[in-house]
């Protein structure tokens, strides 16, 4: 811990020992019969002014409940059972309440992470953020607005002043956010705390969120505490990171530090969870096990449950901290004079066997395709818009407007694009949840569109759908194995005989890697990661050809991810699924997907092989939008960060697409032709295809020079 | 036979209803869900507290639920020969009282009995207000005087010895205390030692855990509301023996008596009511939010042209023409109890028609937002019937919001009863009811000296009912809600 350290020059914030613990689950009036579960357990840093620091961790790890905690507004539950937190040298847990608030907003600021409900929607942005500044600058009238119109000059919103009289619904997300960052810097904090600013947004607004934070800190040479799941926003944004496991900090380093030599075992293998090209097609590294509860934490090391180095002090003992680089600290055995005989350091990056297995996988997956088993061919789904007394149709939302695909067994299509392309609602009216307005399905060359319910039940059992949230996608009144047994019987599998079907859901139980007693027990007793298990064998049980998997892992914890694209990477292997898998996760894409399709307000825009999307790019939009991805690597790592093409704006309605080519609006490369009329498709190899005029046949000539760029 | 069991419809919808709380027992013991949640109930205090005060109140009730006509020994006598009637004793048909009586009735024969002339004050022994009293002299001569004449039941065990009132009920209060100490104790001891056997520990721990709030069971609030209502209810029932615990009325009647008997009318105005309502909401609601379009346009429709309407205009409408029906058609009633009870119920049967409309909008909600989730679309993925995914994954997800507003509807509803009977257009005027109480002390608090234990007893009595119901209500509420309760 911390606190031997000497207070260095410069530390804005300083956190020793920091105890949270939450009151029991049963609320009673008495509160000292209630035990006390410990959520954040003696947790120190420093933040000085001027640098990021990143907590890192999966969720439950206690970081958001430490960030709430320096604030003092933890929920009612919450109580600070011990530690120090001094800000510019006061303590604020000693704090009267009402000198609290001056620091609160003023001293330290706070971004949330979910920028639609940190809104008040009833009142203006003007008067959101001149509130701050009543409260603590003393600003009223002119001066506030001024004020005002500085500030979200400053966070990059085009035409404050009519904003400023804006109310949050007429906003987008990242617009939103942006206020957000605006209400936080109004105070003029000297430390800004920021809950997973970017983890409900696009890539390209994350892109241009995590941009402004960067130049805003330089500019005001603000203290930042950056809270992040996500290792790509720590290698772009921190100077220092701590990573958090169960309510401990285990490992705090200097940035480059972290990334090229993490020397916590935990930090290792969260590295060799993600999803990457290196190890695409074989299996990711996986933590087995999961995070142990509040109420059941272990007295060893916590980590060492599901830690490959744990030996028998690890159990007993919990480690100290140890200095292994100069501002790199690390609580494990492994690096105690103890564990000098255990060789630190290698356990968890991708071993020479985990290559050989992803060569192998690689060529497996290279077999001759089978045939087409679904084709989709310009598919429409319109939504009407009605107004008026008479709901009168007065136009459509293109949610999908034209889109083509084709699946053969076996393969993996990834559909990628942002929030609000209409990647979603393409899975839905494929499987006929939703009615298609035009176009056609076919699956094993039988048309879907236009069916009646009975004539389609035969094909249902053909394809099935793994939703994204675990938690919304399990009726919570029925028990797993009815849930499993649901669509067995509605599509009349196995008969009557119950006997039948129960050996069918174990057996659909254990393909999946759970234990058949589960058959028994309730979606609430298990874990984001075994429920999506769980809707995984659902979807199995009816032994389906075609999986539409809706991104299915980016609610789940890295860790858990990897598990769950091995899982489905297996089940392809060897029940020969084919996946359409919606997503926005390039790395998802780049370790999953045999075919690529880009998406972009309700069209495809490029299509192709994985490896000729994601490495060349053709169209402007894939390339912008790969560029805005965070790398989890720095930049010395061989695959670099390209070149960010930043996008302007925003996404716009499908309501009212722009004329000509969707994306020209924010296409640096756009022409006049653009504005025009659509672009047709463009075939450059046999299977790489892109909706650009950038690569129409009587320009290709013309623009080789453009598009190498 | 001494007795000619009568069956009333109200009666037969009570036992119905308990029957479907067994059901729901059942149910709750062998769903695990269910369980949990019924044992958060348990772990409530306020909720332990509550349901054992309203376990009484439901006892109370379902004795006076079982109705009877007893047998007349002879055209001019009375019940009191009971004993002596014989089955051959006459070839003619037996006669029974026209009077229906229930079992409740049967254990407070005194207090139903025991009738004075007019209005007295609680624990009287002479009336309220002065009467010409003809007093013989001991010269013999016939006197008049005007004074508080003397109880014909109030007190007569005291005979001439008035001045000893006061001294009888302390001693009677004490007596009573002393017993229901008694009583308390060996109930909390009984309960440790089941607690202590269940448990497998000593006695002594398991008295420690019931009082130190660690049992998972809230025996501490059961407990200590079983030692208050002993504390009140024995006082009263020994006092009630031979004195007007809470007074007489206008025509003497023992205001006790009629407290007691109200409560079964709430009850049923209560539980019957929703009885009526839960089917329409429930059908309506769910149909609406899930297959929306026309059906939900026509019952979004049904729902706002019948709550735009004034409800008590509605009710008013509605039970005059009821009345209307009774009066003309006479013979359809073999006695003055079948015409109230069918009235009581016409009253429920419209309560539940005008109100339903609340819960329907408030499940249309819940059920479009359910339709959404993504365990439906999943089981539309399987081709599940829409009949089947309501049955199995809308209705027990809608399941809390319909406990809970249950139990919230019934405290709003014995105070509708209260209001509506109070505007006269409530139960039969022969039927007692907490609103007919009511009503009746409007002119009773107007004249002078003032007569006010009938309304405080009855609000008393009403107030402890429907404070009992919301607590309930709210621990279950706690409970149930998904969103509370933490997990699904």
């Amino acid at each position: 811990m911390s606190a031997e350290e000497p207070v260095s020059e410069g530390v804005l914030l300083d956190v020793r020992a920091l105890r949270i613990a939450f009151a029991g689950a049963f609320a009673s009036t008495s509160a000292n019969t209630q035990p006390l579960l410990l959520a954040v357990d003696g947790v120190g840093f420093q933040v000085a002014a001027g640098e990021t620091l990143a907590l890192l961790g999966e969720s439950g790890c206690g970081k958001s409940a430490s960030a709430l905690g320096l604030l003092r507004l933890l929920p009612a539950a919450g109580r600070m059972v011990g530690g120090e937190v001094r800000f510019e040298g006061r303590d604020l847990l000693q704090l009267p309440e009402a000198e609290m608030r001056t620091v609160r907003g003023g001293g330290m600021a706070m971004i949330f992470q979910e920028p639609a409900t940190s809104l008040n929607p009833v009142l203006t942005v003007g008067h959101q953020v001149g509130e701050v500044l009543e409260r603590h600058l003393g600003l009223t009238g002119r001066a506030a607005n001024e004020r005002s119109l500085e500030l979200l000059t400053a966070v990059g919103i085009a035409d404050p002043a009519r904003r400023l009289g804006e109310y949050p619904f007429q906003l987008s997300g990242g617009m939103k956010q942006r206020v957000m960052i605006a209400v936080a810097l109004a105070g003029n904090p000297r430390l800004l705390i920021a809950d997973e600013p970017t983890t409900a947004l696009d890539v390209t607004i994350q892109a241009q969120i995590l941009e402004l934070l960067r130049s805003l800190q330089a500019e005001r040479a603000m203290g930042m505490l950056l809270i992040t799941h996500d290792l790509g926003v720590v290698a772009q944004m921190a100077t220092r990171v701590g990573v958090m496991y169960a309510g401990e900090i285990v490992e705090e380093a200097p940035r480059d530090d972290f990334f090229s030599s993490p020397r916590h075992p935990y930090t290792q293998k969260l590295f060799a969870a993600l999803p990457d090209l290196a190890q695409r097609g074989g299996r990711l590294e996986t933590i087995p096990g999961q995070v142990p509860a509040l109420a059941e934490m272990p007295t060893g090391c916590r980590f060492a449950a599901r830690c490959a180095h744990a030996w028998q002090l690890c159990r007993q003992q919990s480690p100290e901290w140890r200095e292994v680089a100069v501002g790199h600290r690390v609580r494990c055995h492994l690096y105690s004079e103890a564990g000098g005989g255990h060789s630190p350091g290698d356990g968890g990056v991708p071993t020479g066997a985990a290559e050989l297995s992803a060569t192998i996988a690689t060529t497996a997956r290279q077999r001759a395709p089978e045939p087409t088993l679904l084709v989709v061919d310009d598919l429409r789904v319109h939504f009407p818009i009605r107004r008026g007394i008479l709901q009168r149709t007065v136009g459509y939302v293109r949610a999908v407007d034209g889109v083509s695909l084709a699946l053969a067994r076996g393969r993996t299509l990834a559909l990628v694009g942002e929030s609000g392309c209409g990647k979603t609602t393409v899975g839905k009216a494929i499987l006929q949840l939703i009615m298609a307005s035009g176009g056609s399905v076919r699956l094993l060359g039988q048309e879907l569109g236009g069916q009646s319910r009975s004539a389609l039940r035969p094909l249902r059992r053909r394809m099935q759908m793994i939703f994204q949230d675990p938690f919304a996608s399990l009726n919570p009144r029925l028990s797993v194995g009815e849930i499993i047994g649901e669509g067995m019987h509605a599509l009349g599998m196995v008969g009557k005989a119950e006997q039948g079907r129960a050996a069918a859901i174990t057996a659909v139980l254990q393909q999946v890697g759970l234990d058949a007693a589960a058959t028994d027990r309730y979606p609430h007793e298990f874990s984001g990661g075994q429920r999506q298990r769980i809707a995984i064998a659902r979807a199995l049980a009816v032994q389906p050809d075609l999986v539409i998997c809706d991104e299915p892992t980016s609610a789940l914890d890295v860790s858990v991810q990897a598990q769950i694209l091995n899982l489905l990477g297996t089940l392809q292997d060897d029940l020969g699924l084919a996946y359409l898998f919606i997503t926005h996760n390039f790395a998802v894409v780049d370790h999953l997907a045999h075919e690529v399709a880009v998406m972009y307000l309700g069209r495809i825009v490029e299509r192709g092989t994985v490896d000729e999307v994601l490495r060349s790019p053709s169209h402007p939009y894939t390339r912008a939008l790969l560029s805005a991805v965070p790398s989890p690597r720095l930049a010395m790592h061989p695959r670099s960060q390209p070149e960010y093409i930043r996008l302007p704006g925003e996404i716009p309605s499908p309501a009212n697409p722009p004329a000509g080519c969707h994306f020209n609006p924010r296409c640096r490369q756009a022409t006049a032709v653009c504005r025009e009329r659509y672009p047709e498709t463009s075939t450059l190899t046999t299977t790489h295809t892109v909706n650009c005029h950038l690569y129409a046949p009587d320009q290709v000539n013309s623009q080789v020079g453009v598009s190498v760029e | 036979m001494t007795f000619l069991p009568v069956i009333l419809w109200s009666d037969v919808l009570i036992w119905l209803l308990v029957l479907a709380a067994f059901l729901l027992a059942w149910l709750s013991v062998h769903n695990p869900l269910l369980r949990a949640a019924w044992q958060r109930v348990g772990r409530s205090r306020a909720g332990m507290a509550s349901a054992t005060v309203l376990i009484v109140f439901v006892a109370v009730g379902l004795l006076d639920s079982i109705h009877y006509r007893p047998r007349l020994e002879n055209w001019e006598g009375h019940r009191e020969a009971q004993g002596a009637a014989h089955a051959g004793q006459g070839e003619k048909p037996a006669a029974y009282a026209i009077e229906v009586l229930s079992l409740l009735d049967r254990l407070l024969t005194p207090l139903r009995t025991q009738i004075e002339k007019t209005y007295s004050e609680p624990l009287a022994t002479r009336a309220y207000a002065k009467e010409a009293i003809e007093l013989r002299a001991a010269d013999g001569q016939i006197r008049q005087t005007r004074d508080y004449p003397r109880l014909k039941h109030g007190g007569a065990h005291l005979g001439a010895d008035e001045g000893e009132r006061d001294a009888d009920v302390a001693w009677r209060l004490l007596r009573a205390l002393g017993v229901g100490v008694l009583v308390w104790l060996t109930v909390a001891t009984a309960v440790a030692a089941g607690l202590a056997r269940v448990a497998a520990c000593s006695q002594r721990e398991a008295w420690r855990r019931i009082w130190h709030n660690e049992s998972a069971f809230a025996w501490n609030a059961v407990l200590a509301t079983i030692g208050g209502l002993l504390l009140v209810l024995l006082p009263v029932a020994t006092l009630a023996v031979d004195y007007h615990v809470f007074g007489t009325d206008k025509v003497g009647q023992d205001v006790l008596y009629q407290i007691v008997k109200s409560v079964r009318t709430a009850l049923v105005i209560g539980l019957v009511t929703t009885l009526v309502m839960l089917p329409l909401s429930i059908l309506l609601g769910v149909l609406a939010g899930y297959f929306r379009g026309w059906v939900d346009d026509l019952i979004q429709y049904l729902y706002t042209t019948l709550s735009s309407i004034p409800g008590v205009l509605l009710i008013a409408a509605a039970v005059l023409m009821m009345q209307v029906v009774i009066d003309t058609h006479p013979q359809w009633f073999e006695t003055a109890a079948e015409r109230a009870d069918l009235r009581l119920l016409a009253l429920c049967f419209i309560l539940g028609v005008t109100s339903w409309t609340g819960l329907c909008r408030l499940l249309r909600g819940e059920t479009l937002k359910l339709r959404e989730l993504e365990y439906i679309q999943a089981a539309q993925a399987f081709g599940v019937a829409d009949l089947r995914i309501i049955v199995r994954h809308i209705l027990p997800n809608l399941m809390h919001i319909v406990i809970i507003a249950l139990v919230m509807d019934f405290s709003s509803l014995v105070l509708a009863e209260a209001v509506l009977s109070y505007v006269g257009i409530g139960v039969d005027p022969t039927m007692i009811s907490f609103g007919t109480m009511i009503n009746n002390a409007r002119m009773e608090l107007a004249r002078e000296p003032m007569v006010w234990w009938s309304l405080a007893a009855a609000f008393v009595f009403m107030f402890t009912l429907v404070l009992a119901a919301n607590l309930l209500a709210d621990a279950m509420r706690d409970a149930f809600d998904p969103r509370l309760a933490g997990s699904a």
